[in-house]
């Protein structure tokens, strides 16, 4: 009789998200949420610092001045900007909007999310600097 | 152009080797031939030990997804003259054990798709003698794209997520459940929710998109997840804030 070894099970890379540019933009994706987490705690010290204080906000100005925190505040905003793009483009594919017993195109969909996106931003920038 | 190609074909018999390895063939390249025809010249002129499935030869059975340059395809709806001059690199699609050659083990996706309840489920059935359950055409636009899914498995060859986590049930079987849940005919939105709603459902999904990118049939297996996350999501809530009778 022939000995057969069976099924062939094909290890998995540790390096299988550099296979394709989807997969890469994937893990690039789940790392964003590091960065918004980052973030978070950054905007939370803001806050904290204000709270505090003219002296104590002055600090933190000249803290986040340096280099590295500019350095990491930069990077943290690209990957914010990735997280953004891509969850965007998720909707579309969730929301299945109806008006008029018609379906809404998804690129409209697509559309609502930045322009709501650009409305907020513009009311945070207006009571930021005005 | 040339009128032979180069194909390198994973050969896996195991009862001689312990893992794939690589055999070429040159088979002629005509402008008419797809992948499987190559693969069908090998087997019929060349060397009738190469295993692999195919049927149709039309894109409609499914059997001969294989990987081709290292992305899943259809092999009978890719053409050669398309990776002229060669070599073109096939193997098996990835995800799956290899039982021979080109042939994978698909007995998971057969084990997992039923308990989706893949047909449709009625409260009551009518009687024949009342005829057919009639739908309009805006009813049937609301499931159709997802009944075009021909089970060919090239979605979780593409798929990161069943790679790593073989407990996941998968992007065809979610869109074939969706399939249904989408029709107008059917009651079976209950019995299909706590499969699509488990760790190893929808949630399992991380929507890296590719088993849509992939798909021969633009079934788009990856927005039938992401719309179930939204009615899992939604149905969640509801169960939560209303009363029983109230959802």
């Amino acid at each position: 009789m022939i000995e057969t070894t069976g099924p062939y099970h094909r290890p998995i890379s540790l390096f299988w998200w550099t296979r394709r540019r989807a997969y890469l933009v994937f893990v690039l994706r789940e790392l964003s949420s590091v960065f918004v987490a980052w973030f978070v705690v950054y905007l939370l010290m803001l806050v904290s610092a204000i709270s505090s204080g003219g002296d104590s906000y002055q600090r933190f100005q000249d803290w986040s001045g340096q280099v590295w925190v500019l350095a990491l505040n930069i990077v943290s905003f690209l990957f914010i900007l990735l997280h953004m793009v891509t969850w965007f483009g998720l909707a579309p594919k969730a929301m299945v909007v109806k008006l008029r017993a018609r379906r809404v195109p998804p690129r409209a969909v697509l559309a609502g999310h930045y322009a709501l996106c650009v409305l907020l931003s513009a009311i945070v920038a207006w009571l930021v600097l005005r | 152009m040339a009128d032979r190609i180069t194909l390198e074909v994973a050969r896996y018999r195991p009862e001689r080797e312990a893992e794939p390895v690589m055999q070429s063939y040159e088979v002629p390249l005509r402008p008419d031939w797809a992948i499987l025809d190559g693969l069908n010249y090998i087997k019929d002129q060349l060397d009738g030990t190469l295993s692999y499935r195919w049927s149709c030869r039309m894109g409609i059975c499914g059997s001969c997804g294989m990987t081709v340059n290292g992305d899943p395809k259809l092999t009978c709806a890719t053409f050669l003259t398309d990776y002229a001059p060669g070599p073109v690199r096939i193997e098996p699609l990835p995800n799956f054990p290899v039982i021979r050659d080109l042939v994978v083990d698909i007995d998971d996706f057969m084990t997992k798709l039923p308990t989706v309840k893949p047909w449709l489920v009625r409260d009551e059935h009518e009687p024949v003698e009342k005829g057919e359950y009639l739908q309009t055409p805006e009813e049937l636009d609301e499931y159709k794209q997802y009944s075009m899914c021909i089970n060919c498995m090239l979605c979780y060859a593409a798929c990161p997520v069943y790679a790593l986590e073989p407990g996941f049930i998968g992007p065809a079987a979610i869109a074939l459940a969706q399939r249904y849940n989408l029709d107008s005919r059917d009651a079976g939105l209950d019995d299909r929710h706590d499969v699509l709603s488990s760790d190893e459902g929808v949630w399992g999904c991380t929507f890296v998109g590719e088993c849509s990118a992939v798909c021969p049939k633009g079934v788009d297996p990856a927005g039938a997840i992401q719309r179930y996350k939204l009615t899992a999501a939604t149905r969640a809530i509801k169960d939560l804030l209303l009363p029983r009778g109230g959802r």
